[in-house]
């Protein structure tokens, strides 16, 4: 009995904690259209944001998802191979990644890059009152610090993921040459050829949507933090924890739908 | 005397179940410094928090220029705390700013002054907390008594009716102390804006005060014009201004239940 207790407090907790995510995402919308702030000066912030946490990624993110590129290769010419079918590495790779590893890795990187700095910069300033002091002086929190994150993140997710989307298939496309299989033109021509514009407009679609949850997640965290410097640290754990934890249940309702949507098309 | 810039009636906080202000009324008039004392735990801080809109009073009213603060909309809150400036104990600078993007940033968000009258403005106001030529360093780069200091600076940015410090002088070494309850008293002169000041320095409140509003355990114990308060002979009051030891418990059965609230 007691367990069952436990069982639904811990549902209970979650499901509040996923509708305090939509409360903020709806008032930053709402903030974003009927900002009290200057617009220019709130696109300022959000440049400041999106070079931080979208152009500050693209070297480390080029560099896994290629590597994931090159894997996806070789673990998929390790079997290919037996049927003899190594022609069929490109597709493998590129709906592989395009579909489901691009948008995911990005979002993992990202997560660690931005979510966690997003958590511990607003748990900072609630420590050291800076949020109270930003209250005082008439800047809503949200407005000032949270609106441009979710712009800078709805923006450049989706444009992560598609350069993550080549790199990967670059990754692919070296595997494919140095084995011999393919040259550069045929591996070009053979991704072509197995990818439409469906498999790039749904993990586009996913990593918006993991942006905004990432934000979301992290700002949450943020402003929940205690007083003390340990509980600065706990948040950014949860936001790290939590923000995974999301996009990967997001990812699986994603893929289910699209799975199901395929089914009856 | 003139209307009331600042009154509360019978305001009541609350954080959860604890209750700490028990009913606080009083009024606060154009142009005058009130100097809010009292110890730990006395509900000061809770008080001005109150006063600028951080927590929400539980019953009672606060009015800020006729506008009650906790029933107020966000843009009414808004254009009350564009009229008020609050010095916090720590600072409270944004750390990711310079001291003159700090000071700047009210007047960068809400007027629409061009930037080159602005960076004359964050001058002007840092040369009056004698802090000229720091606008370029960062808050950490500055000592505790530089960063309140700037605080003063930012709050002082929008030119406001009403300015609130939130412990000065705490933590500082006497001299700074001394130039920091100067520099309220030439804010005072040349400005004759309404100032609420919350402190527990004894000698800082007499020196800067036009009245004195000491606080006990949520409770007002004294109101007045500083010499009044000085004077007085109720002996909470005269506990708290000669510095005399709480040594006994004064009840008996609120010392036992201390030890046995909450348990069933």
């Amino acid at each position: 009995m007691q367990f069952v207790a436990e069982v639904g407090a811990a549902s209970e907790r979650s499901v509040a904690y996923v509708g305090g995510l939509a409360q903020l995402f709806g008032k930053s919308l709402r903030l974003l259209f009927l900002s009290p702030l200057k617009r220019s000066r709130l696109l300022q912030r959000a440049e400041h944001q999106a070079m931080a946490a979208g152009v500050g990624a693209l070297p480390i993110i080029s560099l896994i998802t290629f590597f994931v590129g090159v894997i996806i290769a070789l673990q998929g010419a390790y079997e290919l191979q037996r049927l003899g079918a190594m022609q069929l590495v490109a597709s493998l790779v590129s709906i592989s990644i395009t579909r489901e590893l691009g948008p995911l890795v990005t979002a993992i990187v990202v997560i660690g890059r931005s979510g966690s700095a997003f958590a511990a910069e607003i748990g900072t300033m609630r420590v050291t009152e800076e949020l109270d002091a930003l209250e005082t002086m008439a800047l809503d929190p949200v407005a000032f610090l949270v609106v441009p994150k979710f712009l800078a993140m709805a923006v450049m997710l989706p444009c992560l993921a598609i350069w993550s989307d080549f790199m990967g298939v670059l990754g692919g496309c070296v595997f494919g040459i140095v084995s011999g299989n393919f040259t550069f033109g045929s591996y070009v021509i053979a991704t072509r050829d197995a990818l439409v514009a469906h498999d790039i407009t749904t993990g586009i679609v996913k990593a918006l949507v993991f942006g905004l949850v990432i934000t979301a997640v992290g700002c949450q965290e943020g402003f929940s933090t205690g007083a003390g410097a340990e509980e600065v640290g706990r948040s950014t754990t949860s936001a790290v924890v939590i923000s995974i934890l999301l996009v990967i249940l997001i990812d699986l309702v994603f893929t289910i739908l699209f799975y199901l949507a395929r089914g009856t098309a | 005397m003139a209307d009331a810039v600042i009154s509360a009636s019978d305001l009541r906080v609350r954080y959860g179940e604890r209750e700490v202000l028990h009913g606080l009324t009083f009024e606060i008039f154009h142009g005058e410094t009130v100097v809010v004392i009292g110890g730990s735990g006395s509900g000061k801080s809770t008080l001005l928090r109150t006063l600028v809109g951080l927590e929400k009073p539980f019953s009672g009213d606060v009015r800020i220029k006729g506008v009650d603060i906790g029933r107020a909309s966000a843009r009414e809150m808004d254009d009350i705390r564009k009229k008020i400036g609050l010095a916090f104990q720590g600072g409270a600078l944004i750390g990711s700013l310079p001291v003159g993007e700090n000071i700047a940033l009210p007047l960068l968000e809400h007027t629409s002054l061009k930037p080159t009258t602005i960076e004359v403005m964050v001058r002007i106001k840092l040369e009056q907390v004698g802090l000229s030529g720091f606008e370029n360093y960062n808050p950490a780069q500055l000592s505790g008594g530089m960063r309140k200091r700037a605080a003063f600076a930012r709050a002082l940015a929008m030119d406001p009716e009403i300015l609130f410090f939130d412990e000065p002088s705490a933590g500082l070494d006497p001299i700074t102390a001394a130039g920091i309850d100067g520099l309220i008293l030439d804010l005072k002169e040349a400005y004759s804006m309404t100032m609420v000041v919350v402190t527990h320095e004894l000698a800082s409140a007499f020196l800067i005060a036009d009245r004195i509003i000491l606080l006990d355990r949520g409770n007002i114990i004294a109101m007045g014009p500083a010499q009044e308060v000085r004077d007085s002979q109720h002996p909470r009051v005269r506990q708290f201004l000669d510095r005399v030891a709480d040594t006994t418990q004064d009840d008996d059965v609120d010392h036992l239940r201390m030890f046995t609230e909450g348990l069933r």
